[in-house]
Parts: C-alpha cells; structure tokens; sequence
C-alpha cells in the first residue's frame, strides 16, 4: 500500500512534468524562500475551512439522513411516502446546482415568507452539502437496519421496548458497524465536494488554490499541491476508519 | 385504556373466530381456544398448519384479520391494549433471538430497566435469580456468540421470565438445537410448567407433551383439527390427519 502510494506519487510528478521539460516553477511553493513559504501558508490555511465544512456537513448528514430513513421503513405507507419522494428528489439534484439554489435562491424565497436571513458562504455550502447528501446516508441506514434480522425487533418487543427503545439498544448498535464502511465512503466523497464550495467565494482549500494561480500563473504546481492536499486528508480518515472498525470487530465477541 | 371488562372470567387467554390470511393464503381459520390460568397447551402439527402464527397473533407479532383475542381480560384492539397484553405475555422463539451485542446480563436486564423502570441494581438481582433457576449464572458477563445453542435458549427464557410474565409462548423452543442440547431447554420448560406458569408450547417434543401437557392442540392447514388430553390424543386420536401426523412424528 504505502510503496504503490509512493510510486504513483512519482508517477504523477514525472508525468506533469512531460512535455514541459525546464519548464518547472515550484518556486512558487519552495518553503525555503520568503514568498514560497507564505504562498504555502496561505494555501495551507484552507485546511480548516475545508475540515470544519466537510464535518459539519457529514454529522448533519447523517442525522438528517436518519430521520429520513426510520419513517422510510414504516409499515405505514403514509409515513414512507414522504422519506420516499425525499430520497428520490434529492438525489436527483447535481450538487452545484443545489448551492446555486441555496445561495442565491434559497434567501430570497425566505425573504418572501417574511425571513430575512443571509446565508454565507459557510453555511450555505454545509446546508447544500448536508441535503444532498443526506439522501444517500439515508439509503445507508436502510440498508444497515434492514440487514438486522426481524427476530431481534420481535424479541425487543416481547420484552415491552418501545420502537424507539428497540432501534436505540437493540437495531441501532448492531446496525452501525455494518454502517460504518459505506458511511465513511459518503464522507470522503463529501469532502472531496467541498471543492465546489469555491464558487460561491468559500476560502476552502479549492478556491485559495485559483486565487493563487490568478497572481502567480502557475496552475500545475499549484493544482498538484491541491490534490496533494486532497489526497492527505482522505488517507487520514481512511486510516482513522480502519482504525475505528477493528475497534468495534473487536468488541463483538463472535 | 385497555378494556378490563372481562376479568374475572377467569381465563388467561380467549380467541374466538380467529381469521388471517397472507394474500390470498388463509393462514387461520376460525380459530376458537380458551386458556384457563395455569394451563399448559402443546400446540402439534405438521408445518405450514398455522401453529406459529396462532402463538404470534396471541401477543400481536402477527395482526389477525377476523376474530376476537382477549389475554388476561384485556381485549386487543388498539396499541395500549397490545402493549398492556405485551407485558403479561413472555415469549421464546426457535432461533432465541439474543442482542448479540450485548452480554447476557445486560440481555436481561434491558427490558426490566427500560420498559419497567427498575433500577440497575434490581435489574440485576433480579436476572441473577432467573439465571440461577435456569442454571446458567455463570456465564452473566459473557456475550450470546460465546454459549451454546442450548445455553442461549435458556438466557431467551430467562430474560422472558425477567419481565414477570403471566403467559408464557414458546415457539418450537427446540428446533434450532443439537440434539444433545433439547433436553436441558426442555427441563427448564418443564420446571416453569411444574411451578404453575400458564403456558401455550409449539413443539414436535412428544415426550415432553406427555410430560408437560394438560391439554393438546392439534392443527392442520389453519385449523384446530383436534384438541385433547395428552392421554385421548396420543392414544385414542379422533381424526385420520391427526392418527397420520402421529405416525409419522412417532416413528422414529
């Protein structure tokens, strides 16, 4: 694993260098002089806004995908209906045309029904964020729980456990770690998305890159730093993920 | 409220003209069974004759289409009448049906803290009691993956007995065990039945029918097709299904 990475880090920095032979700038990002070193800073600085959207984002995710998901599962079809069309519709919806909406569209429909907020950048991107992707960690959950054999709510039951005493103690805990891989796949796949948070002046790791290569016109060093930049966030939760599943394979004793 | 009308009558458990149907298959026809309290019915017949899904309807895992189910004068009819038969009514499944994430004290401590309100200390006191009865207190702290099938189905009575039931349903309590294991679930059955628990068991155990029953009922295709003392049932059957099933159960 760590040697492929390794290779085809190589890979990537020989082949962006082809045709472009003597033809390098990463003075731009040399930490060794003055002005790399602050062009570092400032890309590097996008880190924290790129972090704090993407796990705002995940966490809203992922209770609002549940409180999607639970009804969804109803034996009463009014109350699946709704979880229903929700899945459908927002799934339906490309991502930077939902933040479009939300942030140009969304205050302006609230100003009609007497509102008057304005949403920034920020929150708009996490709310955009969160939305879209709610709809697939509500599919997650589905999954999840209905993988979690009939029995066990039967037995819940018998034992006088309300529904949402069985799904706390008895479906949820189980379900969870059959969860956890997919829903560590949403959150990759929204922090990666967070990219398109740039558009709407969001100084997150994207938008700092093409802030820079406005001043500096240097878009292949700057953009393989990005996606250098991508690649180290990603690894670490993976890691963090793996690290986290075995902690929980180890408490089941089966 | 749940209607009370009917105690005093008597009876732990009344179903008349009991109907259901999966679709167009009709799983029960006009059922008609009175349990008296401290009665002990074995439930027998050949499979798909209805016999889980009669116990099921009892505490409402299954709805029923037709009919009239009164457990313990409580009528069932809406949701605090299923949840007031619920609590009178244990039951024990073929496949236990454990929280395998939890250790077999917390199994059976969940129900008495959470649904009744006990303290853990109680809690606890109380599942070391039904653990002791059901022999096994030994193996409190460890999770249901780590016992034997034997073992895991006396843990599913135990946390059963731990809400205090009135009723208690056992849907062929044995039929997912090793051989050499039916014997130790069924001395704890037995026990509960001897101790005067009201009971309605779905089992092939012939031997334990005979032991255990005061009464059996014998079903095919959705119907109550006989019912007896053991005695009448295993030794003067009434109707050629029920002679039939009987010999092919027996012959072993």
């Amino acid at each position: 694993m760590k040697r492929s990475t390794l290779v085809a880090l190589g890979a990537l920095v020989v082949l962006s260098g082809c045709g472009a032979a003597g033809n390098w700038g990463w003075y731009v990002i040399d930490p060794t002089t003055p002005k790399g070193w602050s062009n570092i800073t400032f890309l590097l600085d996008g880190f924290w806004a790129t972090i704090l959207l993407s796990v705002i984002a995940a966490v809203l995710s992922m209770v609002i995908g549940l409180l999607v998901a639970l009804p969804g599962m109803s034996t009463n079809r009014w109350l699946r209906l709704p979880s229903r069309i929700y899945i459908e519709f927002i799934r339906a919806i490309p991502l930077l045309p939902m933040l479009f909406w939300v942030f140009y569209g969304l205050p302006v429909v609230l100003k009609s029904m007497g509102i008057s907020v304005s949403i920034d950048a920020f929150w708009g991107a996490i709310l955009t964020l969160a939305i879209s992707d709610s709809a697939f960690t509500a599919e997650i959950y589905r999954s999840g729980i209905q993988s979690i054999s009939r029995g066990q709510t039967e037995a819940a039951r018998t034992i006088g456990l309300t529904y949402t005493q069985t799904m706390r103690y008895v479906i949820l805990p189980q379900a969870i770690r059959r969860i956890l891989p997919p829903l560590a796949n949403q959150f990759i796949y929204i922090v990666k998305m967070s990219a398109f948070a740039s558009v709407i002046g969001m100084q997150e790791l994207t938008r700092r890159a093409n802030e820079l290569v406005v001043t500096e016109y240097r878009p292949l060093e700057i953009y393989t730093l990005l996606i250098l930049e991508y690649l180290v966030l990603v690894l670490i939760i993976s890691f963090f993920v793996r690290w986290l599943e075995r902690k929980m394979g180890a408490d089941e004793s089966r | 409220m749940p209607d009370k009308s009917h105690a005093g009558s008597g009876k732990a458990i009344e179903i008349k003209g009991l109907n259901k149907w999966y679709g167009d298959y009709h799983a029960l026809r006009d059922i008609d069974l009175t349990v008296a309290h401290g009665e002990r019915i074995v439930v027998c017949g050949p499979s798909g004759s209805g016999k889980s899904t009669l116990i099921r309807c009892v505490n409402s895992l299954e709805a029923h289409d037709q009919g009239r189910i009164v457990v313990d004068g409580t009528v069932m009819k809406d949701a605090a009448s299923i949840e007031a038969i619920r609590s009178e009514v244990g039951m024990v499944f073929q496949q236990f049906n454990l929280f395998p994430h939890l250790t077999i004290m917390q199994n059976l401590t969940l129900g008495p803290m959470k649904a009744r309100g006990l303290s853990r200390k109680d809690a606890q006191a109380r599942a070391m009691k039904y653990l002791e009865r059901v022999q096994i207190p030994e193996q409190a702290h460890k999770k249901p993956g780590a016992l034997s099938g034997g073992q895991q189905q006396r843990v599913a009575i135990a946390r059963s007995l731990c809400m205090e039931p009135k009723i208690m349903l056992f849907d062929e309590p044995t039929s997912a065990l090793d051989p050499e294991m039916i014997s130790e679930v069924l001395d704890v059955i037995i026990d509960l039945a001897d101790s005067g628990m009201t009971m309605i068991v779905v089992t092939h155990e012939m031997g334990f029918a005979r032991r255990a029953a005061d009464r059996m009922v014998f079903m095919d295709r959705g119907q109550i097709v006989e019912t007896g003392t053991p005695e009448d049932f295993f030794e003067r059957p009434k109707t050629k299904r029920c002679k039939t099933f009987l010999k092919q159960i027996l012959k072993h």
